[in-house]
This record gives structure tokens, C-alpha cells and sequence, in this order.
């Protein structure tokens, strides 16, 4: 069994994000961090190589962006994948939802792996879609928030959280499937796995490497246009309090719930 | 039908329509109307004659009804989706929040080559076409997103919407055959809806202690019920905490949770990500205490407390009952 693992590199948390107001594009110069969503991808994607339900030959770590991007797939090696495949190329700048998810699913397909599997969502947008979107392109059955996963005879019994309750699907492989971050408590990589980490294969692809037409990419390709950035509406800031002297931070609460009658 | 908008209302096992697909097909009609078209709904499974042609109701002129096709997963209804859009030539597919909202119009991008938004809060028509608003950056910007060629699909927000009753009345029911891509019978619903852990009431709550997981672990939730027994209150939870078997599902709130707007919100150990705020955001007051000075809930609350809440509940909830005698 191969296991593909789709990771994104993300702005870091603490770095205040912004949109380029000339590109209106996501300002990427801060990134610096694999998308913490995905390390529980790499997470599960380990647990069923140790699991012995299914023997798993390879783990590789796919993803697609600028060079700085390799970042991300060396986190994703150090957190356990063999190998990895780096889809990069000018073209693809600029790419929406619907332009990425197809150039994701070619390089996928170049790949033919049993299972796909990525965070339910990147820190810095495109929430939740991308994994759907890939598996309608690879012709593969999807399901997104999975929380829990087990792996028998070819197929996988998924859990999750829907709109009633929580399902329980039933999932023939090869497929897609998006992990929610209460699947697993990702390891931490050992230092050895980290300085390992450059050492592993990274294979670097280019669009026309695993044949998709420019036409479908990068701004040409993009099904939805930006048309304008504009600040929120104005919400009055709340007060903040730091809890400097318990005594004294309960006594302003009380305070400020009595006002409200809430007491 | 050029400029029509095509809704997918999902139900429940009951045959209840949700919430916030009848918001969508209200926002769809007023839409339509000012594009000088119409909107449209499609059901899947078994649904009756009446209930189909109620979400007239809320202004569906027409609800496409495929039988065959089963509720719950999102690559069945993605095939129905294509085809009654292929068909008849809608301009654009919306949806309410939601989990199945976002897979299903996320298929619907890859198969039908359309453009999608999500996280929408606001559509406007604009010279003939639908712009889609949506925040981005934990809300601290707003992008207006526009449609490159057809279809435009549209994920909105939880709650985004609300559900009008401005229609005429019956919709016109039509049945619709679907011939299911193979890899939509791949995936198969065991067991739909599985409600875990105590059914507890937090929607009629006027006081809502909400814990995250910054309680630490499953035995700090007494910190919030003490505390919300002194308020008078009830005890809600995010959904990380339900997850991981803290506290049971029905008190959960956000995407995939209850919709709540209580007199006073008291957050415990929560970060205020999206997915929970879009569930409590319309709370009368919130107040936030979190030991994370970055928490996102600190840009949308009345009043924060940066502290540790294991040190701060118990005071509180001492210095509550004090004055309450």
C-alpha cells in the first residue's frame, strides 16, 4: 500500500498575515511552517504502517509551491514519509481552489497511490475543499473531518462529525481522505529524523512533468477572480484584562456582570 | 436557465429540512430576483410530494427530486447536482454552511470545472453576476470574489443566511433520474447521526459556559459547571473537546454543532477559532478568559482575561455565589 501525504506550507501563526493589496494575493513572505493540520495527516498515515493492518511500502509527502516550500516536505520527512515530490513551477502561481485541486490531482496521479491523505484545512484559507476537489479529479471516493480511521481488507472505516451527529462511513480504497486534528497526537520528529530529513529522496516536478495543461492553472486556469480587499466592519474592541492579581481580576468581572444584570 | 441558482437543502432522517439550507434557498430567490431569474432546490432520498414543494415556501420555484439518490454523503449528490445543473443550465450552485456543504461544492468545482468561494457571508448582485464575499485571516480582511465563466459555486458561512418565508408557496416538484458515477457507490453511510454521551439542552440556556481545551482535561469541566451552577447557567463545549470524549456532543457548538446566542457567553479555555465562533458569535456579551494573549477570541469578545483559568474559575465562581448570598 502507498500512502500519499498532501502538506502545505503556511504563514507561521505568530506571523501577522496579510493580503498584498497590488497582487491581492496572500502575502507568503512570512511562511516558514508545515500546516500543523497536516502533520495529523502524517500522523495517521504512521499509524497504520505500525497498525499491521495493512502493509504500507511507502509514505511520500506531496506537495506543490515555491522553492521555500521544501521546507515543508523536510518537516514531512523528519514526521516519518520516505520520500518526497515537490510540484513547482511559475505557472501554478496564482492558481485558485479549482486551479490547485487539479494540478494537486495530477501529480497525484503521477504517483497512483492507495490513499491520499491531508488536513482538514490549511491555516491560511481554502478551508476544507481542496481534499473533495482532488478526489473528484482522481475519480476516488472522499470524505473530509475524519476523526477516526481504521484499515482492513481494502477498506476504511471512517468516523466523523456531520451535520446530525457522528457518521460512520465505509470507504473502498483508493481514496481521499481529509483528517480533522482529533484523529491523533502527532509525534514529535527525533532529532536524528530531522538532520535525516534532506537526506531523503525529493523528486521536483514541473507542470508539464505530469501533464497538466497550462491553460488549467495558475491565474489563466483560476475560476474565481479577487476583486476587492477590504477591511471588516468596525466592531467596538472589547476590554482586556490581564490577570495580574486574581483577587482583584475576579472582583472587576463581578463587576462588569453586575452591570449587565447578569448576576 | 441563465442566471438561476440551484440550492441543495439537506434533511435530516425525519425528512426535516436544515436551517441553513432554507436560509440559502431564501438568499437564492432574493438573488435570482434581482438577476431576473429563478431559484431552485434539490432534494435527495425519499421525500414527499408536500414536504419537497414546501421549500416553495421559502421562494424554490422549482425542486428537483432525486429518489435514488441517498442523503448523507457528498459524491452522490455532487452526480445530482451535475446533472440537473448540466441539464438545465443553472448559472450557480449555493449552499449553506455545513460539512456536506463544502464536500459536495467542492466536487461540484472539480467536475464541473466552476469556480468556488466558501466561508461566504454576503452575495451581492453585481451587473448581472454574483460577487461573493468572504472573510479571510481569522476575519481581519474581506475579499469580494467574482465568477470566472459558469457555473459559480457558493459555500457560505453557518448561519450566513436566514430562512425567509417570502415565497409564493408550492414549489413545482420534478423527479429527476441521476446516473451515479462509479466512485460515488465507494463510500457507504454505516451509521448516520450517532448522538454521543448525555443529550443536555444548551440552546434555551440565557447563560452559557463554554470549555475549550484549554481546561486541560475531562475532570476541569467541573470548573465550568460549578461555575455555571452559580450563574444559573449551562455548560456548552467546542468541538475539539467533544472529539476527544470530554464532554458529550449535544452540548457542542460551531459548524458541526448548535447555534447559540445566550444573554452572556463565558468562554473557558477557548481559542475562538472559526468553526466555534460562527456557532456563539451572536451572543449578547462574551466574555473570554484564556491564557493566550494571540487567542482569536479576544478580537471578538467584551471583555478578556488573560490569565489561567484554573485559577481565575473557582474565584469566580466563589466570588458569584458571595454576592448572589
Amino acid at each position: 500500500m502507498k500512502i500519499c501525504c498532501l502538506v502545505k506550507e503556511v504563514p507561521d501563526a505568530a506571523v501577522q498575515k496579510r493580503i498584498d493589496p497590488n497582487t491581492k494575493r496572500l502575502d507568503r513572505s512570512g511562511e516558514k511552517n508545515l500546516n500543523p493540520f497536516d502533520t495529523h495527516g502524517i500522523e495517521a498515515a504512521m499509524q497504520i504502517r505500525e497498525g499491521g493492518n495493512a502493509d504500507v511500502d511507502e509514505i511520500v509527502a506531496v506537495t506543490m509551491g515555491p522553492d521555500s516550500a521544501v521546507r515543508a516536505l523536510h518537516k514531512a520527512v523528519a514526521l516519518g514519509a520516505d520520500r518526497s515530490v515537490h510540484l513547482t513551477d511559475g505557472a501554478l502561481e496564482g492558481s485558485d481552489v479549482c486551479a490547485t485541486g487539479y494540478a494537486l490531482a495530477k501529480v497525484l496521479e503521477s504517483e497512483s497511490p492507495d490513499l491520499v491523505l491531508l488536513g482538514q484545512q490549511s491555516d491560511d484559507g481554502e478551508c476544507y475543499t481542496i481534499g473533495a476537489v482532488v478526489a473528484d479529479h482522481l475519480k476516488m471516493p472522499s470524505l473530509t473531518q475524519v476523526i477516526k480511521m481504521d484499515v482492513a481488507d481494502g477498506k476504511l472505516t471512517c468516523e466523523r462529525q456531520a451535520e446530525y451527529g457522528y457518521d460512520t462511513v465505509e470507504v473502498d480504497l483508493p481514496a481521499v481522505i481529509s483528517v480533522g486534528d482529533a484523529i491523533n497526537e502527532p509525534r514529535y520528529p527525533s532529532l536524528k529524523a530531522i538532520m535525516g530529513a534532506k537526506k531523503k529522496p525529493l523528486d521536483t516536478k514541473g507542470a508539464g512533468d505530469v501533464g497538466i495543461e497550462s491553460g488549467n492553472v495558475g491565474e489563466e486556469g483560476s475560476k474565481t477572480q479577487v476583486l476587492e480587499i477590504k477591511p471588516p466592519p468596525e466592531k467596538q474592541a472589547g476590554e482586556i484584562i490581564e490577570d495580574e492579581d486574581t483577587a482583584e481580576t475576579v472582583e472587576k468581572i463581578v463587576a462588569w456582570l453586575d452591570e449587565r444584570k447578569l448576576i | 436557465m441563465a442566471g438561476g441558482i440551484l440550492v441543495y437543502a439537506l434533511h435530516d432522517d425525519e425528512g426535516n429540512f436544515n436551517k441553513n439550507s432554507l436560509g440559502a434557498i431564501s438568499e437564492a430567490a432574493k438573488l435570482a430576483g434581482e438577476l431576473g431569474s429563478e431559484a431552485a432546490a434539490l432534494v435527495v432520498g425519499d421525500v414527499a410530494d408536500d414536504a419537497a414543494a414546501s421549500l416553495g415556501t421559502y421562494g424554490a420555484k422549482k425542486v428537483y427530486r432525486a429518489k435514488s439518490v441517498p442523503e448523507g454523503l457528498a459524491q452522490p449528490i455532487v452526480d445530482a447536482m451535475a446533472k440537473v445543473i448540466g441539464d438545465e443550465g443553472y448559472s450557480y450552485a449555493l449552499f449553506g454552511g455545513g460539512l456536506l456543504g463544502f464536500e459536495i461544492g467542492a466536487g461540484l468545482t472539480a467536475r464541473l470545472e466552476g469556480g468556488v468561494t466558501m466561508e461566504v457571508t454576503a452575495v451581492r448582485a453585481d451587473d448581472g453576476k454574483l460577487v461573493a464575499e468572504r472573510p479571510v485571516l481569522q476575519d481581519s480582511a474581506i475579499v469580494d470574489v467574482g465568477y470566472v465563466g459558469e457555473p459559480g459555486i457558493i459555500i457560505s458561512r453557518l448561519n450566513a443566511f436566514d430562512a425567509n418565508e417570502s415565497g409564493d408557496g408550492s414549489a413545482e416538484v420534478v423527479d429527476v433520474e441521476v446516473e451515479q458515477s462509479e466512485w460515488s457507490g465507494k463510500a457507504r453511510m454505516v451509521k448516520r447521526g450517532e448522538q454521543r454521551g448525555d443529550d443536555v439542552n444548551i440552546e434555551d440556556a440565557d447563560i452559557l459556559v463554554g470549555g475549550g481545551r484549554g481546561l486541560g482535561e475531562a475532570d476541569n469541566f467541573k470548573l465550568a459547571e460549578e461555575l455555571a451552577e452559580s450563574l444559573g447557567g449551562a455548560v456548552a463545549a467546542t468541538r475539539a473537546v467533544v472529539d476527544a470524549g470530554w464532554y458529550p456532543y449535544a452540548a457542542q457548538i460551531g459548524q458541526t454543532g448548535k447555534t447559540v446566542a445566550p444573554k452572556l457567553y463565558l468562554a473557558a479555555g477557548i481559542s475562538g477559532a472559526i468553526q466555534h465562533k460562527v456557532g456563539m458569535q451572536s451572543s449578547e456579551n462574551i466574555l473570554a478568559v484564556n491564557k493566550d494573549p494571540n487567542a482569536p477570541i479576544f478580537e471578538f469578545c467584551d471583555l478578556g482575561v488573560v490569565g489561567d483559568l484554573h485559577k481565575i474559575l473557582p474565584k469566580l465562581t466563589e466570588a458569584i455565589k458571595a454576592k448572589k448570598g
